[in-house]
């Protein structure tokens, strides 16, 4: 069966002057119609650049230097960029981190809802307005008709969040790609958004990339999960299974960490000691052999291929498999 | 916006004050009105009696409030020169001197543009480098040197344009006031050299300028995500990241439109033109002091209502500023 999505051994490089940098190396997904799959990682582990690459939007000197992605059975990863325009934005939605920084400051909502539509459909102006006091109104902006003529900075960083997944809904996309949505606001308003997102894509029946360094909102949104470090997916499966049973000992950091349960005062989180290592010294064997707790001497020469444990459970890592 | 624009305006009327006292104490101190109207052939003892007559013997700030009162009411002095009110005269040479400015100004406004978006998209091609590396160049030129190599190669070696004086003109209003070289093909072809020597000051700036802005703009998340959104490439640069590279632009345009007016002192001697520029440099040879100040007075106010009228028009294009001074 082809799924929706599927990103078959992704590579990405950077073209520096000092070389090429290999920013995403052999990663492999996909995504069905309605399935939500979290992408997971510290800062740096190639998560956006995994969401860019998809809708193929790298920022320079990025660029796709291997491997698939198909969409619908096609691959858009080589699409010229007037045919990929009909999938950017259309069939495929993007969501940035920032609301503060995503509208454009001198246009209205109005005109940067409209004109999204008119980039996909032969439409009329009248029509298109009424599309986007729809959307509006499926994401609870209060008295949406006001909410038209006015201007970003009118809005707060939660409102504005709901006003971009409004736009991401204009065209009924199939995925919609998040990348951290709500790591700028504030944290009662995280919620919120989180499940407006989970609420829409299971009634829009729409598939859901969402990329965040935070285990603990992936766990109550998605259904499966991967794990990215140093560029490389080392862990992946259902959300269930790998938050109540993570293998790699990376993702079982990642869960110790996090502040679940009842904290005594005084007692620390546990943090995975050190630091994500940057693209140009990743070091030999597994990339996480410097912060691991139980590598052996193999881990430092070669690197762990991501394997199926036999219970839908890809793991890269030498101790485990 | 409406306390925006009040706000401006009053800026503006401050600005204006202390030109006028500038104008004022250097009058104050060179100035001789009472030759200004009898001439020098009178006797001591009447002078000092015209003197007393004119209050030129009242105190400094007495004196500042009278010139004020007159000016506000249109009275700057007599020219001793041309015996007649100096705003007369500069009103009589004014629309000379507009007309090498509006078109310096569009040349800038129709070259930089282009050129500059043009440079920020294509950075590397060579017609980019060609144009950044001129605009280097440019700078560096004083604008004597640009008109007189203007002159020589268009006027004396190819004798394709005219290098002197305004041409042909016509009557706009039929009032004799506005003789206007915009009409006439020969006051076109006379407008050419000098408009073309007065844009090159500012021209390399302006694309400089535009191509900086808009490099920045491209770099926003906002354009990212209009890319996301699926838009067109037109609609993107020529829309979204063109209107927010303007903002900036637009202030800059305004100073720079006043500094322009300075720089026709040069352009008009150097093209003979029969302008404020050209008048101004008369004035300091016959010592026309009252002249000299009405210039200064009225290109003060030139430069200060361009400006404010400018931060206007950028209050209501940009909407921050249109909201928040609601
Ligand atoms: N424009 C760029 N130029 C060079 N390197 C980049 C660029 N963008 C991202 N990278 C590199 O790609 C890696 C992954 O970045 P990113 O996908 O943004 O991480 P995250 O998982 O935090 O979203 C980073 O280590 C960064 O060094
Ligand atoms: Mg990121």
């Amino acid at each position: 069966m082809s799924h929706l999505l599927e990103v078959k051994d992704l590579e990405v490089k950077f073209a520096l002057r000092s070389g090429d940098l290999t920013a995403i190396n052999g990663v492999s997904f996909t995504l069905d119609k309605g399935e939500k799959l979290g992408l997971v990682g510290e800062s740096g582990a190639g998560k956006s650049v995994t969401g860019f690459a998809i809708i193929n939007l790298l920022s320079k000197p990025g660029f796709i230097s291997g491997g698939k992605i198909l969409f619908n059975g096609e691959d858009i990863s080589s699409m010229n960029d007037s045919k990929m325009r009909n999938i950017r934005g259309d069939r495929i939605s993007m969501i940035f981190q920032d609301p503060m920084m995503t509208l454009n400051p001198v246009f209205t909502i109005g005109t940067q809802m409209i004109e999204t539509l008119k980039a996909h459909r032969q439409i009329s102006k009248a029509h298109a307005k009424e599309i986007a006091l729809e959307k509006l109104k499926k994401v609870y902006i209060p008295s949406p008709e006001k909410r038209l003529s006015q201007y970003s900075h009118e809005f707060s960083g939660g409102m504005r969040q709901r006003i971009i997944i409004a736009i991401s809904l204009l065209t009924d996309p199939a995925i919609i790609i998040a990348d951290e949505p709500t790591t700028a606001l504030d944290v009662t308003i995280q919620a919120e958004i989180m499940d407006l997102l989970r609420e829409l894509c299971d009634s829009e029946q729409m598939g859901l990339i969402l990329i965040t360094h935070d285990l603990a909102v992936v766990s109550e949104v998605t259904e499966k999960i991967a794990v990215m470090y140093a560029g490389r997916i080392i862990e992946s499966g259902a959300t269930n299974d790998i938050v109540n049973d993570p293998r790699h000992p990376y993702t079982a950091g990642l869960i110790r960490a996090l502040p679940g349960g009842v904290l005594k005062p005084g007692e620390k989180l546990h943090q995975i000691p050190g630091m994500m290592p940057t693209l140009t010294d990743i070091p030999l064997g597994c990339a996480f052999n410097p912060r691991c707790l139980i590598k052996n001497g193999i881990c430092e020469s070669e690197l762990p291929e991501l394997l199926d444990n036999g219970h839908k459970r890809m793991i890269a890592c030498h101790m485990r498999n | 916006m409406f306390a925006f624009i009040i706000r401006r305006i009053a800026q503006a009327i401050f600005v204006m004050l202390v030109i006028s006292l500038i104008g004022f104490a250097i009058k104050n101190k060179i100035g001789d009105p009472v030759r200004d109207m009898v001439g020098e052939r009178v006797t001591p003892q009447e002078r000092a009696k015209i003197r007393q007559k004119l209050g030129l013997n009242d105190p400094f700030i007495t004196q500042y409030i009278r010139f004020v009162d007159h000016a506000v009411h249109g009275d700057l002095g007599l020219s001793f020169f041309y015996k007649k009110p100096a705003l007369d005269v500069i009103v009589e040479k004014a629309p000379a001197t507009m007309e090498m400015v509006i078109g310096a100004g569009l040349l800038i406004i129709l070259i930089s543009l282009p050129l500059g978006i043009y440079t920020s998209l294509k950075p590397r091609t060579f017609f980019s480098r060609f144009v950044m590396g001129f605009s280097t160049l440019g700078v560096s030129v004083p604008v004597f040197l640009t008109a007189i190599m203007l002159i020589y190669i268009f006027g004396v070696q190819l004798h394709w344009l005219p290098s002197y004086g305004r041409g042909k003109t016509v009557d706009v209003f039929g009032n004799g006031w506005w003789m206007s070289g915009f009409f006439t093909a020969d006051g076109l072809k006379h407008l050419i050299l000098p408009c073309i020597s007065l844009a090159s000051i500012e021209l390399p700036l302006f694309i400089r300028l535009i191509r900086s802005e808009m490099m920045e703009v491209l770099e926003t998340d906002y354009i990212k995500y209009a890319w996301a959104k699926g838009l067109s490439p037109m609609r993107i640069w020529l829309v979204h990241a063109f209107k927010n590279t303007l903002l900036p632009v637009i202030t800059v345009f305004g100073v720079q439109i006043g500094i322009m007016f300075a720089f026709t002192i040069l352009t008009e001697t150097v093209f003979q033109w029969q302008g404020m520029g050209y008048m101004f440099l008369e004035a300091v040879e016959r010592s026309d002091t009252s002249l000299l100040i009405a210039y200064l007075v009225v290109v003060g106010s030139v430069f200060v209502i361009v400006n404010t009228v400018v931060d206007i028009i950028y209050g209501f294009i940009n909407p921050t500023i249109r909201i928040a001074g609601r």
